[in-house]
């Protein structure tokens, strides 16, 4: 059934009794052309893109537990692309392109705002890297643009830019095609999208061994719902990435961190963007529902647990109050923790594996959402093709050998 | 006192009035009440609007699960709070109290258009709509959305108030003040253990408090109550807190606690903390939160004047207030004739007991009776009637199908208990199902703590006595008489006549969700009960779903026909309540959020006006402006009188390493690229820094104070890096070397003098080292005294003039700088910033690591391949320089660029290209890592990173700045003054 | 926050006396292993870690303490210390791990 105004009109005078499964629950079938292991917005995306795309439709999607129920649902939903490198830029501007249209593509609106993303810059070298960055996405056809501390607190009316702060704003940088966007929708939308090109949604259904032929190719999971054959295997599966390619024998590039947010209780309309802070070190956005979105770095230590420490919070709150004293009588809601995959260079992996038949997408850090319909899109590209699309071909994990690393934050290096 | 007062009753003080405004109205009440108990006492249940159908909503709890009651209160400038509970908010003379999230007013409520047409507005509706025209997203519907979010005004102005945050130890941490909580305290304490026991409400005691028929070892529980605090309260080892929620429970029995301190003073005094976070480690933890009540869910169940039956019970026992005149109760558990009885026995007359049970307690009936209460079984409310509030309920009996209206202005509901297993699933403790009361139970613990009492679904008074005192490792049993607490039944789903897509019966009653929109979840394909959730917000409304998780749950699965295990529970979050940003933030704000380091001569800086800029940590001096100036002619002043005779600089923020044993030397060969072995006692050298990785970490001049010991510097953010990385070298990969390593950046200030006069300046003052060319050429270092002190002096050039630099112990450094700023005088003088360093420095073409040099530069990229041993067999970062893609072609290159106009500054940042006029995505080749404009050499310098820059020399480039300006530069190599060096000869 | 026992100074502290420091055991090869090591096994070195979802063997730093760098086995999922031990000693096998977890 179609989603729009008209069928929820007809639809509330029969009392909503007749909307259908958005996306049925399978029972696996005995082998697929591409099972996905990972059931979050990257890995959902990319079945639907290869189903819509590439016309594969025998295809599995399989979620440990419930679909979205990993990064996807526990991220602070920001949206941007105002990356230096042009690898990077590359990337997440293909995925801002996909934003923009996602909800009508998929029939089911996603909510992509597009607030702004402004980066508040706090000292010399803050502005010098930020110009760096502007100036760069300028050239790569990528929205970013300078503001002086009056035109920031011309976008942002509660921004306090006296100079006699401890981290006084000294500027901005604003990209306009940024934002933020319903994080559960983008998971279900996909589910929903895929399921009616003909993907098996299969949720509870963990993986627990890779089977690889005799001659090392892939050729299907082991799963607590029974062994899935399947002749290629495209791993998304973010805070366990380093867990699924063990079990086909593969040593990755990758560690495990806590990363914590928390949302305040609803107000009024006061927050109008993403406001990020480097220096500082928080970001912070309000919801559809008026909840200010609040984010920091993550714990110190490799952690699965999905728990982070109060000391964290304390300094991510602290921060927050110190761009904006006025949140100081706000009140923390509910404040909960999610696992990322970090590379040594902090941008992800997305390709093939030394194994055939395997692919991988991974390492997203803490930029995850922002890049799902890219990322699914050029994992499907990569897994149809048996290649890389020249967008993700540099994200290869071969960098990690010849030393060709895309490390944005090393390039927005440290104060001297 | 008004009608619904009631004598005799509460823990308020009824000598105390107090007048308090809601909605501008002024009320009465007393010390001791709340907003909600003292609106209830003025006959007052409308006290808020819904988030989503705005509908008008009365307070359905007393406590902290309330859902509905919330208010916005205001107290001067910079004290307006919005969303709090007026189920906890104390009153004080002169309190000012609105409702929220309405306009214009809470009895006529424009948005209340939302509920007309609720039909429209099911869970996920917006999932389904506003998609078409595309542009209207943007334009129309999402402001639209955005307007209507938020419950409670946003916040204006910067807080007025102050906070404050301690850490804090005990043996054991008790989390209720219930009668669990206080046996546990008093057991514990003659255990001599240390214990800290906390509540969350103005007053300790819990159930306690509400519990008039209860009696303790012979005494009324309010006595025993009153007769344990205060023993309590004597014992040196027992800390009791009120108006304290644990919010969080964090690894290895690390708890937040919440104290409110003066929200619920009549008069704020200077400057009161108003709240403080306790971090608490304790060596237990015994939880004693008790249960929550849990509504049921019926049409018409959330109009104002519905609400628990415990909290009915509350209003009467610890506030004296009788929630309305006649009421009906709406049960499935026992518990609820006892709420019934007290309320009867305070004259309000209870019209009717509903029990949707068939098979009741006899003795329970027969109490009813002779009170004169109806009890009607196995029948339910099938809806209620009134607008804002609630004026009868329809009484419906499933088997006969008999319906029967009756007169009522509350209706008091009990669905069963739920135990609070917040903080037991904070510190990740198992969980497990218990069908029979259909309830989840603690199971086993993850971190030392226990559940106990009603939380752990042990009910009643002695249960909770007893295993309170047995976990807090006493062996008492008490002696109580208490009314039965009894047992109940859980209804998944009510029987009505109705048809389902005809009823509003809420099960989350601030995010106006319904049965109908669960069961519409459940349809359309969201089985785990976390896609439930999401997809309809129940339970993530600000009460966090106190009182919707569980009955959301059994509506779920009975449409999903599994067992509620199967579909899960939703993971409970920190914090248990929601809890002050500044609580968080303690006194760590304004000037006290993080440490500004300051350097010895920072103070002499600021009286002479200099302009500062922040630096990683530092505050540094960034030009000295003289009356008039701005900062470019400052710094072309500072540029010039630096190198025409002396300038002088605050160093002392530069990194500072001492390096000392007996194979130090070898140790300095494996953390930087060049070599150390060679170097004599009294020289000194710059030192390049790599990674493991290959690429610059830091660099620095080192000296060579003697055979066994060396003088690092670092750059001024790297240095608790820096020292980070030697000494994990240090020790895991290099343990065999004899080296200690200390830290003494803060032990030396550092006095950079540069210009043709800075050896004319010193000579006078030092003693013990021979300054002449001869004796102390430049990269040179010595040590002796300067005006007595003892110094380290290097003979060092950022400047490329003649430069020293003075170390003294920093407590001597603001005294040598004024008597060398005195003694200088005769020269011009002219103190200067990190400004006019960084320009002097790029005139001779010196590196800023981190400027010049980002974390993907080799030293090859940067032009210093010299500085890199080809001799040593090993260095850190040595084996990754040899990778393939760190020697390919196309690596950029550190050059310098001469704008064709040389009155063009190029922008730090800016991207440069071979052609200009291609087409967008261009081609670059990469950026001005430094620009200045040159006062010495009369025209504007420039360092860049170019992709092959080094084969590029003369070569014409362009920076496309946009709006058709192209600047055009011409590639030379980085060194554009003095490049042979002359002046650092100068005699 | 963590409370972590620290070998050398034999107490439990607060985590915020100590850094994290990556996973341990990674033994840095010395001049003459690296100059033979493929670019493929020195990046394996670099990079690869295991990552591992249970009980692994990590470095701290007891930075705000008495500065040594030991080894530690924690459980990566439940967060909880097993052991922590000085630096130099070998990494314990799963057996010793087991044995440490029942108190032996």
């Amino acid at each position: 059934m179609k989603f729009s105004a008209r069928s929820l009109f007809a639809n509330a005078l029969s009392g909503h009794e007749n909307w259908p499964e958005q996306f049925p629950d399978k029972e696996p079938k005995k082998e697929y052309d591409v099972v996905i292991v990972g059931g979050g917005g990257h890995g959902l995306g990319a079945a639907y893109y290869l189903a819509k795309k590439y016309g594969i439709t025998n295809v599995a999607v399989l979620e440990k537990g419930w679909i979205g129920g990993g990064n996807t649902g526990r991220n602070t939903t920001i949206i941007r692309s105002n990356y230096l490198f042009d690898e990077s830029a590359g990337i997440y501007d293909h995925a801002v392109d996909l934003w923009d249209g996602l909800s009508q593509e998929l029939n089911y609106n996603v909510m992509f705002s597009k607030r702004g993303v402004l980066m508040l810059a706090h000292n010399v070298h803050d502005v010098q890297s930020f110009q760096r960055h502007v100036h760069a996405n300028r050239l790569n056809g990528v929205d970013n643009k300078w503001l002086s501390p009056e035109e920031c607190q011309e976008f942002v009316p509660i921004l306090d830019i006296s100079q006699n702060r401890r981290y006084p704003v000294m500027g901005g940088a604003l990209q306009m095609r940024a934002g933020t966007a319903r994080h559960d929708s983008v998971a279900w939308g996909y589910a929903r999208a895929a399921s009616q090109l003909g993907v098996d949604i299969i949720q509870n259904c963990m993986v627990t061994g890779i089977r690889r032929g005799p001659d090392g190719a892939i050729e299907g999971v082991e799963t607590v719902k029974g062994y899935i054959g399947a002749k290629k295997v495209g791993v998304s599966a973010a805070g366990n990435t380093s867990v699924v390619m063990d079990m086909a024998g593969l040593r990755f590039p990758l560690e495990s961190y806590p990363l914590q947010a928390l949302v305040s209780e609803p107000i009024k309309p006061v927050v109008p963007c993403v406001i990020m802070s480097n220096a500082v070190h928080a970001y912070i956005s309000q919801s559809d529902k008026g909840e200010l979105v609040i984010g920091a770095g993550t714990d110190q230590y490799t952690s699965y647990s999905q728990r982070g420490a109060l000391h964290i919070v304390e300094h991510t709150l602290m921060s927050i109050c110190e761009i904006f004293p006025i949140f100081r009588r706000m009140r923390m809601l509910r404040n909960w923790g999610g696992v990322v995959d970090v590379t040594p260079d902090r941008s992800p992996i997305v390709g093939k594996t030394p194994i055939e038949g395997l692919f991988v997408n991974c390492g997203w850090g803490t930029g995850g959402f922002k890049a799902t319909p890219g990322a699914a899109d050029l994992f499907a590209y990569t897994i149809a093709k048996d290649e890389p699309h020249k967008i993700n071909a540099p994200f290869n994990l071969d960098r990690f050998v010849g030393g060709r690393l895309i490390d944005e934050a090393a390039a927005a290096a440290v104060a001297h | 006192m008004g009608e619904f007062r009631r004598a005799g009753r509460g823990l308020i003080n009824k000598d105390n009035p107090v007048h308090f405004s809601f909605d501008c109205k002024t009320y009465q009440g007393y010390e001791g009440d709340t907003i909600a108990s003292a609106l209830l006492a003025n006959g007052v249940h409308l006290m808020g609007r819904s988030f989503k159908y705005h509908r008008p909503r009365g307070p359905v709890g007393s406590g902290f699960e309330e859902p509905n009651a919330l208010v916005t209160v205001t107290r001067g400038k910079g004290r307006m709070t919005s969303n709090l509970r007026a189920t906890t908010m104390e009153i004080y003379s002169g309190m000012e109290a609105s409702s929220q999230n309405r306009w214009p007013s809470l009895g006529f409520d424009a948005g209340a258009f939302n509920n007309t047409f609720s039909m429209f507005f099911p869970a996920g509706f917006y999932n389904k709509t506003f998609m078409w025209p595309k542009s209207f997203w943007d334009k129309v519907y999402e402001p639209f959305i955005r307007n209507m979010a938020g419950l409670g005004p946003a916040p204006t102005e910067v807080d007025a108030d102050v906070y404050g945050s301690v850490y804090g130890h005990c043996d054991v941490l008790i989390v209720g003040s219930g009668p669990a909580g206080l046996a546990a305290a008093i057991a514990a304490a003659k255990k001599d253990q240390s214990v800290i026991l906390v509540d969350e409400n103005a007053e300790l005691g819990g159930s306690l408090n509400s519990s008039p028929s209860v009696v303790i070892d012979g005494k009324p529980a309010s006595e025993w109550r009153h007769k344990t605090l205060k023993a309590l309260s004597k014992a040196s080892n027992v800390t009791l807190m009120a108006r304290t929620t644990a919010v969080g429970y964090y690894h290895d029995d690390f708890v937040g606690l919440s104290e409110r301190l003066t929200d619920h003073l009549p008069i704020l005094e200077g400057n009161q903390i108003r709240e403080k976070l306790h971090r608490i480690r304790a060596g237990k933890v015994i939880l004693a939160q008790g249960a929550i009540e849990r509504p049921l869910v019926f049409d018409g169940n959330d109009k104002p004047g519905v609400m628990l039956a415990s909290a009915a019970q509350d209003y009467l026992n610890v506030y004296g207030v009788a929630v309305g005149k006649e009421a009906v109760v709406f049960t499935s558990h026992d518990s609820a004739y006892t709420a019934a009885f007290e309320l009867a026995d305070a004259n309000i007359r209870i019209a009717a007991i509903v029990d949707a049970r068939i098979y009741i307690p006899t003795s329970l009936i027969t109490m009813a009776s002779d009170r004169g209460i109806d009890v009607h079984v196995g029948k339910v409310l099938s809806g209620t009637s009134g607008k804002k509030r609630v004026s009868s309920a329809e009484i419906y009996d499933p088997t006969s199908g008999a319906k029967e209206t009756i007169k009522c202005d509350s209706v008091l509901m009990c669905g069963g208990w739920t135990p609070s297993l917040h903080l037991w699933s904070h510190s990740k403790g198992s969980i497990k199902w218990d069908a029979e009361t259909g309830v989840y139970l603690p199971d086993v613990a993850n971190e030392n703590c226990v559940s106990i009492g009603a939380s752990n679904g042990d009910f009643g008074f002695k249960a909770a006595l007893d295993a309170g005192s047995k976990i807090g490792g006493g062996r008492k049993t008490y002696t109580v008489e208490e009314p039965i607490f009894g047992t109940g039944e859980v209804f998944s789903s009510l029987p009505s006549y109705k048809k389902s897509s005809k009823q509003k019966a809420f099960v989350d009653f601030q995010n106006d969700v319904t049965e109908k929109d669960i069961k519409l979840a459940v349809r359309e394909g969201f089985r785990s009960i976390e896609h439930v959730k999401r997809y309809t917000t129940n339970g993530m409304a600000t009460d966090q779903g106190k009182t919707s998780n569980l009955n959301a749950l059994e509506i779920a699965s009975k449409a999903l026909g599994k067992e509620a295990p199967q579909v899960g529970l939703t993971t409970f979050r920190p914090p248990y309540t929601p809890t002050t940003f500044g609580a968080f933030c303690g006194y760590k704000m304004d000037d006290l959020f993080e440490v500004t380091r300051k350097t010895p001569i920072d103070a002499w800086a600021e009286q002479q006006r200099a302009v500062f800029e922040p630096v990683g940590v530092w505050r540094r001096a960034w030009y000295f402006p003289k009356a008039g100036e701005d900062m470019h002619t400052a710094v072309a002043r500072e540029c010039k009188a630096t190198r025409d005779s002396l300038g002088m600089f605050d160093a002392s923020t530069l990194g500072k390493i001492e390096v000392v044993g007996p194979d130090a030397a070898k140790f300095m060969n494996k953390m930087y690229t060049n070599p150390w072995g060679s170097l004599k006692v009294g020289a000194a050298r710059y030192g390049l820094m790599c990674r493991e990785d290959g690429y610059i970490y830091d660099d620095g001049v080192v000296g060579r104070i003697a055979e066994d010991r060396f003088h690092v510097t670092t750059t001024t953010g790297g240095a608790p890096r820096v020292y980070r990385h030697m000494e994990d070298y240090l020790q895991t990969e290099f343990p065999e070397l004899d080296v200690w390593l200390t830290s003494t950046t803060e032990h030396w200030a550092v006095i950079a003098l540069n210009g043709p006069n800075a050896r004319k300046l010193i000579e006078p003052f030092v003693e013990g080292i021979d300054l002449s060319p001869e004796a102390f050429p430049h990269m040179n270092v010595r040590e002796g005294k300067i005006f007595g002190l003892p110094t380290r002096l290097f003979r060092v050039s950022f400047s490329g003039e003649l430069g020293f630099e003075v170390n003294v112990p920093a407590q001597y450094g603001k005294a040598v700088w004024e008597a060398l700023y005195e003694a200088g005088q005769q020269y011009d003088i002219t103190p200067y910033g990190t400004e006019t360093m960084h320009v002097l420095r790029a005139e001779k073409g010196f590196i800023i690591v981190g400027q010049d040099t980002d974390g993907t530069v080799t030293p090859q990229d940067a032009g210093m391949s010299w500085i890199v041993s080809k001799k040593k067999k090993d260095f850190v970062g040595k084996r990754s320089l040899a990778r393939p893609d760190l020697t390919a072609d196309g690596r950029k290159h550190l050059i310098g660029l001469l704008t064709e106009d040389s009155n063009v500054v190029l922008e730090e940042g800016a991207h440069i290209v071979a052609d200009p006029n291609q087409p967008i995505p261009m081609d670059m080749l990469g950026h001005v890592t430094s620009s200045y404009w040159s006062e010495s050499l009369g025209t504007s310098v420039a360092m860049a990173l170019v992709k092959d820059g080094f084969k590029r020399m003369d070569e014409t480039l362009y920076i496309p700045m946009g709006g058709g300006i192209v600047h055009k530069a011409k590639v030379v190599k980085p060194v554009f003054y003095d490049p042979k060096g002359e002046r650092l000869n100068v005699v | 926050m963590f409370l972590i026992h620290c070998p050398y100074c034999d107490e439990k502290r607060p985590e915020t006396e100590f850094a994290h420091a990556g996973e341990a055991h990674i033994v840095r090869p010395n001049a003459a292993e690296q100059s033979e090591m493929t670019d493929a096994q020195w990046s394996e070195f670099m990079f690869i870690r295991d990552n591992k979802r249970g009980d692994s063997c990590e470095r701290w730093w007891h930075v705000n303490g008495c500065n040594m760098f030991f080894n530690a086995v924690r459980n990566t999922v439940t967060d909880k210390f097993v052991k922590t031990y000085k630096m130099g000693a070998k990494r314990p096998s799963n057996a010793q791990i087991q044995k440490w977890k029942e108190g032996v």
